[in-house]
């Protein structure tokens, strides 16, 4: 499965696309199950690119933990939960507040 | 210290105007990410993994208190509160937004400071001896040449787009302290039978990929020709220097394919255009910028010595501090100071924006206002009264920075990682604060004695892994992190690449491994005296080999 990653422009902050719009967690991505839904979502985000919305899209692997969306990759879960060595910064803070 | 002048100014102001209009006109749409890049990297900003990454230059490591208190400010009021000092002597901060860079970047005008050339295929920050000016052993102090080469650099039409990135750095003494064998042009300045200065000039060092110990490829170059000789490296290189393949480009790659031999040819013979022509160093030039770094006039302070010696029988933690990050300093009533940035167990090179307000204040009461950034992620007090020692300490102690670790087993570099990087390939920090609680005696520690530890997330090697006693590369294998361990590096007067001592670790086994291999250092060492780098270098990796993986080869 995948998902749709990018990094807002204006302030940087990573985002995934989420119910037609960029959401500031991952847990609730839009997941493409097939090469169509993928295609779909590739074309969301070089639109947003191209309309300035954000920068660095991507198409990322991710899974079903849970209930809620998790990427696969360190990286990725890294980016979105924030560093691992600051649980009071990122997304893992929003969470706990 | 360097004071702008009018026309350093103007040069900054109009480059803030210039990079706020070209980030209204990104943010507005107007151009598109593909040309805004280059421009926002000019001006050190990146995109790292959470948000963008602002690099702040802090020329040849020297700051004075009103810009500390800045980037505390900057810290507080447009980060998440702390900054992380480099290994280029820099500073970054990790959240801002890029709409609030322009009103930063101003702030930084305002105390003399940018963030020109902190990235691009430029001539980046040039670094100096922290201890300039302040250490018992230099003929003389580097930072004047960096600041000459800072202004001849700053957006040289002819080097703004070299094959690759372009790092100098300087040292006024014997034993370098500023790692200038592992740059692309390393300057040791020192002193001709005749007692004039000059340069010894090393080219093509650098870490990487493909780490290289620079070459020497000129004994003496008289200060006045230092532009000139530069220049004409350089023209050699963005001529030759490889532009097919960016692993390939940097200048350690040409001098490697082409042989030093020949470069040195190469580069004498494209001097011998320059060298009396308009780049010759006017000997008045030279003095008028060595002036702006006159040392504070150091009054005797003859009492010091009483004083430290009261207080060490007052407090131990006093003397160990006393015995690990105070060095000596050219005036006997006077010490330079390493304020650690590497409490056991905190992120190596982050300090806190009120921590950064409370060294500025420490340093303009006891400090002449100076401080540095060395690139081993520390801060330095190079002038500080002996007899205010204990003040300093105690200063110190209420904001959590007086851990007694120079130069011991916990004083680590380490680059962010992929905790923040998007670049790297596994986590450095998480690597660093556990080897750190691991040897968190201080006992123990000394014990060990002086033993460079450096950790890179990735094969870029910011963390300078090559050239640590012990180095750790971070990589990501079927998905995991994996660590291998180097030994052997060095990044002194003596340079050496480590080598790679045998397959890598798991992040739960890197811990283990390192201390096997501080206790095989310990069981094998002549003596007390016989640091780390010395016995690895009398004994070669194999008794390591064995007590790392002797136990796999007989259960195979």
């Amino acid at each position: 499965m995948k998902i749709l990653t990018a990094n807002r422009l204006g302030d940087g902050i990573a985002v995934w696309y989420a119910d037609g719009g960029w959401a500031e967690t991952v847990d609730h991505a839009d997941l493409a199950h097939d090469k169509a839904a993928e295609d779909r979502l590739e074309a969301i985000g070089a639109k947003a690119y191209a309309d300035n919305e954000v920068v660095d899209v991507n198409l990322i692997d991710a899974e079903v933990v849970d209930g809620v969306v998790e990427p696969v990759r360190l990286r990725e879960k890294i980016r979105a939960a924030g560093p691992t060595i600051r649980g009071d910064l990122g997304k893992q803070a929003i969470r706990a507040a | 210290m360097y004071r702008y002048d009018e026309f350093d100014h103007d040069f900054v102001q109009a480059r803030v105007a210039e990079f706020s209009d070209q980030v209204q006109r990104r943010l507005s749409g107007e151009i598109t990410e593909d040309q805004f890049r280059p421009l926002r990297l000019m001006n050190g900003v990146y995109l790292q993994l959470h948000a963008y990454m602002l690099r702040i230059a802090v020329p040849y490591g020297t700051l004075n208190g009103k810009q500390l208190r800045m980037l505390g400010h900057i810290a507080r009021k447009y980060d998440k509160g702390y900054g992380h000092f480099t290994t280029r002597q820099n500073i970054q901060f990790n959240w801002p937004a890029l709409s609030d860079i322009p009103v930063i970047l101003a702030d930084l005008a305002s105390v003399e400071m940018h963030a020109i050339q902190t990235s691009g295929n430029c001539i980046r920050n040039v670094t100096a001896d922290h201890f300039a000016g302040a250490a018992a052993d230099e003929v003389a102090d580097p930072r004047p040449y960096a600041e000459i080469l800072r202004q001849w650099s700053s957006v040289h039409p002819e080097f703004s787009f070299l094959p690759r990135k372009f790092k100098i750095a300087v040292t006024g003494a014997e034993r370098d302290r500023a790692a200038i064998q592992t740059h692309d042009i390393g300057l040791h300045l020192k002193k001709n039978a005749a007692g004039e200065l000059g340069f010894a000039v090393y080219v093509g060092g650098g870490q990487g990929r493909t780490p290289m110990v620079a070459r020497k490829i000129r004994d003496f170059l008289p200060e006045a020709d230092l532009l000139s000789y530069c220049t004409a490296i350089l023209r050699v290189y963005n001529l030759y220097g490889r532009r097919d393949n960016k692993y390939k480009a940097r200048i350690k790659i040409l001098v490697h394919e082409t042989g030093a031999e020949e470069i040195t040819r190469q580069v004498e013979a494209e001097w011998q255009e320059l060298k009396d022509a308009e780049l010759k160093l006017p000997e008045a030039d030279i003095r008028a910028i060595e002036a702006y770094f006159a040392p504070p006039a150091l009054a005797g302070r003859p009492e010091g010595d009483a004083a430290v010696k009261v207080a060490r029988l007052d407090s131990k933690g006093f003397s160990d501090w006393l015995d690990q990050n105070v060095v000596t300093h050219r005036h006997p009533d006077y010490a330079a100071v390493t304020i650690s940035l590497k409490g056991i167990g905190e992120v190596p090179g982050d300090a806190s924006d009120s921590q950064m307000e409370a060294v500025a204040d420490i340093a303009e009461r006891y400090a002449f206002d100076e401080l540095r950034v060395s690139h081993e992620q520390n801060l330095i007090l190079p002038h500080v009264a002996r007899a205010d020692l204990k003040a300093v300490y105690d200063a110190l102690v209420d904001i959590g920075l007086a851990t007694a670790n120079s130069n011991l087993i916990s004083d680590i570099i380490s680059c962010p990682g992929l905790d923040y990087c998007a670049l790297a390939t596994a986590r450095s920090i998480p690597i660093a604060q556990e080897i750190s609680q691991r040897f968190a005696s201080l006992e123990r520690q000394r014990e060990i004695g002086e033993l460079k530890l450096k950790i890179s997330g990735c094969i870029n090697a910011c963390g300078h892994h090559h050239v640590g006693h012990i180095g750790i590369l971070g990589v990501e294998k079927k998905g995991s992190e994996l660590y291998q361990v180097t030994l052997g590096g060095s990044a002194d007067e003596n340079t050496s690449v480590g080598e790679i001592i045998g397959r890598g670790f798991s992040s739960e086994e890197i811990t283990d491994a390192i201390e096997t291999i501080v206790d095989t250092y310990l069981g094998l060492r002549l003596n007390p005296q016989e640091i780390f780098i010395d016995a690895y270098r009398r004994v070669g990796p194999a008794p390591f080999k064995e007590a790392l993986y002797a136990g796999e080869a007989k259960a195979a």
